[in-house]
């Protein structure tokens, strides 16, 4: 399925699916994907509704675990270590591998404590102060809040907001950050603020992004992943990855013929 | 056939009309009669204990006999009990409700063992209070001598029967605080690498913190005024003592026990005791709802 | 891959669970307690209706629906006074509670979305918050003391007063549930206000209005400091000839006074009472759990 294997090689691997499935009770709702994510690279995830995508993200970082009825088959390696072993404790894979969420969900408490909350509870002892500078700075936030940040963080924009749950992110010093669909709440404008803290992430990130708008894909993303829906035999949805690849592949040169009419906006 | 529509509407019976009249001002009557009932309430009782305040004042607060055959009234004691086994009440039910409502919002266990002990716990709600009381008489009273220096009625089992009874509304309102709290912000805790009690105490019980006080005040006004059990349990004594272990008193079950009996300036007396656990129940109340009504804005 | 180059930076370990990390501790600490109060919320529950069970079924035949309470140490009797002004006095709060309640219920979801309608909510939680006490000393006041006796009327006034928010929170909760779509409809094709609301949203919101009603019939059946002194109680059937204007036998108030009697055939009876009344809760709460979990829409 990867055509264009070489590429994706060169550089290494942070996470890496090696034939996952992925269950909601009996119901297979992703199956057979094998997938590398490059270091320091920005991987879109793209494809119609239902596709699975955003599950699939959410696997990164055991977060599916909140939900009971769901499984998953196969591995998730990081680092070569598999993230569904049993022994491993999900709360620490999620300290590594941060996720910024479709809307913006800051805590219900000052900027300053959004910031300082991952770095608290994982016993950080530094300098709490250049902390949440550094972090904000991070997430070209810091110019707009440095006067109010014992503000409630509820209180400031959308745009702001979703940039301030990427600084509570890189707060952590993650290795990888997830994003699904961090622009689907915003406007125009915030929406490329967004854009351009992803260019400058990924010197120090790996970062996976879901995305519906394939603009967006295109215009961040390193690798592309389109995630397809067929339909079996007993009439369920079931998603797959139907191709993944360099964006500009992707997009301008797809081996499948589903990929070439999804990009093009033929369906989904 | 614009005409014949139009003789249609005209047509229109007049009685229906009158009817809709009717019914709406029935409605407005009886939804004001409820405001109406809570006015006219506060006022009787305040005018029957008029006599006893004229003849008592604020002292009547202050004092702790209780004497009909000479006239004396004072509700020191009863005020003593029932602030003193309310807030035993609470001590022990707060932290048991707080845990009920976080195994029962958490996912600790399948949804159907979990709606099977939600129902239980609405059931302890529902049991009426003079059957707590005769459970507290001949099982809780013995079992407690055996372990305790307790003789009979007194204020400790009285505090514990009310710890049962209000622990359910703690743990219910408390619960829906929590599940409501947005499902993004766990996410976001649970994504920054907090564990399950990080996520719970650092987030998830601020987040529902004002749901839970309302829930823990409507709990308190509820023991304040509850009645038949602490009555058969406490034992009515109106000595003062600070020993949990000694007979007390609170207004309700001085209400409860003198009642029936009473004449003259002690009814009165009586209206007034009544009055003032009326201003304190009220007021517990409507914080109460005020603060849960801000909850159910955000 | 080139895992050689990944391992010099990061340890696989890391990621493993450790029970001895003071976080992972600590939880286990904090569920292990959540977990002891959920049982120790149950238990008391638990032991209550055993006893119940026991010690009711124990006391309870054929002959305690019918006959009167004993005197002390007289063997046999029951408390068939009692059950029926315990029916009468409920059906006395309901016939007042129920119509002014659905009443009030319609003014607060059909007719009025603004502040009166919050004001009106407000007054209604806070009534349920009344202690039934309070209640019954109104009662007293504004009945016993003006017809100068204790009575069934008076009773059954006390327990509308605690049976009203019951039955306007329910009401008002099932009305709301029903689609605006069908009250458009109704209107629609020509049906006035109260036609709408009675022939067609009502209909659909019974079964919930039903349910609430049948709660606020066990509350009422179950209270006692609201009887107390309104209709005191009594070892004689009640009398229809002084149209009930006597002080009336309860369930609930004798499961008080046999309870704090030093005689085992009356504690016996109050045993067997209070069966009956958890019984009556038993039975509510599982109805009404039943029927809210079927909702028509």
């Amino acid at each position: 399925m990867l055509s264009s294997e070489d590429t994706i090689n060169q550089t290494q691997a942070v996470l890496n699916a090696e034939n996952v499935d992925i269950y909601y009770g009996d119901f297979l709702a992703l199956k057979g994907i094998y997938m590398e994510i490059p270091k320091n690279k920005v991987t879109a995830f793209i494809g119609p509704s239902g596709c699975g995508k955003s599950t699939l993200l959410r696997c990164y970082n055991r977060l599916n675990d909140l939900i009971p009825v769901f499984k998953l088959n196969g591995k998730i390696t990081y680092h070569g270590q598999n993230l569904y072993d049993q022994d491993v404790d999900p709360v620490q894979v999620r300290r590594r591998i941060g996720m910024v969420f479709q809307k913006p969900n800051p805590f219900p408490k000052s900027i300053y404590e959004n910031i300082t909350f991952g770095a608290k509870i994982n016993g950080f002892k530094g300098d709490f102060d250049q902390l949440v500078e550094e972090s904000l700075r991070g997430a070209a936030l810091w110019e707009e809040v440095k006067d109010k940040l014992k503000q409630n963080g509820m209180s400031i924009s959308g745009g702001q907001q979703q940039r301030l749950c990427i600084a509570r992110t890189i707060a952590l010093k993650p290795d990888v950050i997830l994003m699904d669909e961090p622009c689907a709440a915003l406007d125009p404008i915030s929406t490329l603020k967004v854009e351009e803290l992803i260019h400058q992430l990924k010197e120090e990130y790996t970062i996976i992004i879901v995305t519906h708008n394939m603009q967006q894909a295109a215009r961040v993303a390193d690798y592309t992943g389109f995630f397809n829906v067929r339909v079996t035999e007993e009439g369920k949805r079931q998603g797959y990855l139907a191709e993944h690849d360099l964006t500009e592949v992707i997009f301008q040169n797809p081996k499948e013929e589903a990929t070439k009419q999804y990009v093009s906006g033929r369906f989904g | 056939m614009t005409s014949i529509s139009e003789r249609r509407l005209e047509q229109r019976p007049p009685l229906e009309k009158i009817m809709d009249t009717v019914f709406l001002w029935a409605a407005r009557i009886s939804a004001l009669a409820i405001a109406g009932v809570l006015i006219w309430i506060i006022t009787l009782v305040f005018i029957q204990a008029l006599p006893a305040i004229g003849q008592f004042g604020l002292g009547f607060l202050f004092k702790s006999t209780w004497n009909p055959v000479r006239d004396e009234y004072g509700i020191l004691t009863p005020i003593y009990g029932t602030i003193v086994s309310s807030l035993i009440a609470l001590l022990i039910s707060v932290p048991i409700g707080l845990g009920v409502s976080i195994v029962l919002s958490e996912d600790y266990l399948p949804t159907q063992i979990q709606r099977i002990l939600v129902f239980l716990v609405e059931l302890l709600a529902a049991i009426p209070s003079v059957v707590y009381g005769l459970w507290g008489v001949f099982v809780l009273i013995p079992f407690l001598r055996e372990i305790t220096p307790l003789k009979g009625p007194s204020m400790l089992p009285a505090a514990l029967i009310l710890s049962v009874m209000i622990l359910p509304t703690i743990s219910a309102i408390a619960r829906d605080a929590l599940i409501n709290v947005d499902i993004g912000v766990r996410q976001a805790a649970v994504g920054l690498g907090a564990t399950r009690w990080e996520t719970i105490l650092l987030v998830i019980l601020p987040a529902a913190s004002s749901g839970i006080i309302g829930g823990i005040m409507l709990a308190l006004g509820r023991a304040l005024g509850e009645t038949m059990a602490v009555t058969m349990l406490i034992g009515n004594s109106n000595q003062l003592n600070v020993s949990l272990f000694q007979p007390s008193n609170t207004i309700s079950s001085l209400l409860a026990n003198q009642f029936a009996e009473a004449s003259g300036l002690q009814v009165s007396a009586l209206m007034y005791a009544a009055l003032v656990l009326a201003i304190i129940t009220l007021v517990v109340n409507m914080l109460a709802q005020i603060v849960v009504t801000q909850l159910q804005k955000i | 891959m080139t895992s050689e180059f990944i391992s010099e930076q990061f340890d696989p370990g890391s990621l493993k669970k450790n029970t001895k990390d003071p976080r992972t501790l600590f939880g286990l600490i904090m569920s292990g307690i959540a977990g002891t109060f959920m049982v120790m919320a149950i238990i008391p529950l638990i032991i209550i209706l055993l006893y119940l069970l026991i010690q009711g079924i124990s006391s309870i035949s054929p002959s305690v629906f019918i006959e009167l309470p004993p005197p002390p140490m007289v063997e046999g009797g029951g408390f068939g006074n009692a059950l029926l002004g315990t029916v009468i006095m409920v059906s006395i709060g309901a016939l007042i509670s129920v119509p002014i309640g659905i009443l009030a219920a319609i003014f607060l979801s059909e007719y009025s979305g603004g502040q009166i309608a919050n004001w009106i909510r407000f007054a209604t939680n806070v009534l349920s918050g009344v202690p039934s006490i309070i209640i019954g000393v109104f009662a007293f006041g504004a009945i016993v003391l003006t017809f100068k006796t204790y009575s069934a009327w008076a009773g059954g006034f006390a327990l509308s007063i605690l049976m009203l928010p019951i039955i306007i929170r329910t009401t008002e909760e099932a009305l709301k549930l029903v689609p605006q779509e069908v009250r458009q409809a109704s209107v629609g094709i020509g049906a006035n206000d109260f036609q709408t609301v009675l022939f067609v949203v009502m209909p659909a919101a019974i079964p919930a209005i039903l349910t609430g009603v049948t709660l606020a019939i066990a509350r009422a059946a179950g209270d006692t400091a609201a009887l107390l002194f309104t209709a005191l109680f009594t070892q004689f059937w009640p009398n229809w000839e002084n149209k009930l204007a006597e002080p009336t036998a309860s369930l609930a108030v004798l499961v008080y006074n046999f309870a704090i009697v030093p005689f085992k055939n009356q504690q016996a009876l109050a045993w067997a009472a209070a069966f009956i009344l958890v019984l009556l809760v038993l039975l509510t709460s599982i109805i009404s759990r039943l029927a809210t979990s079927k909702r028509q829409f």
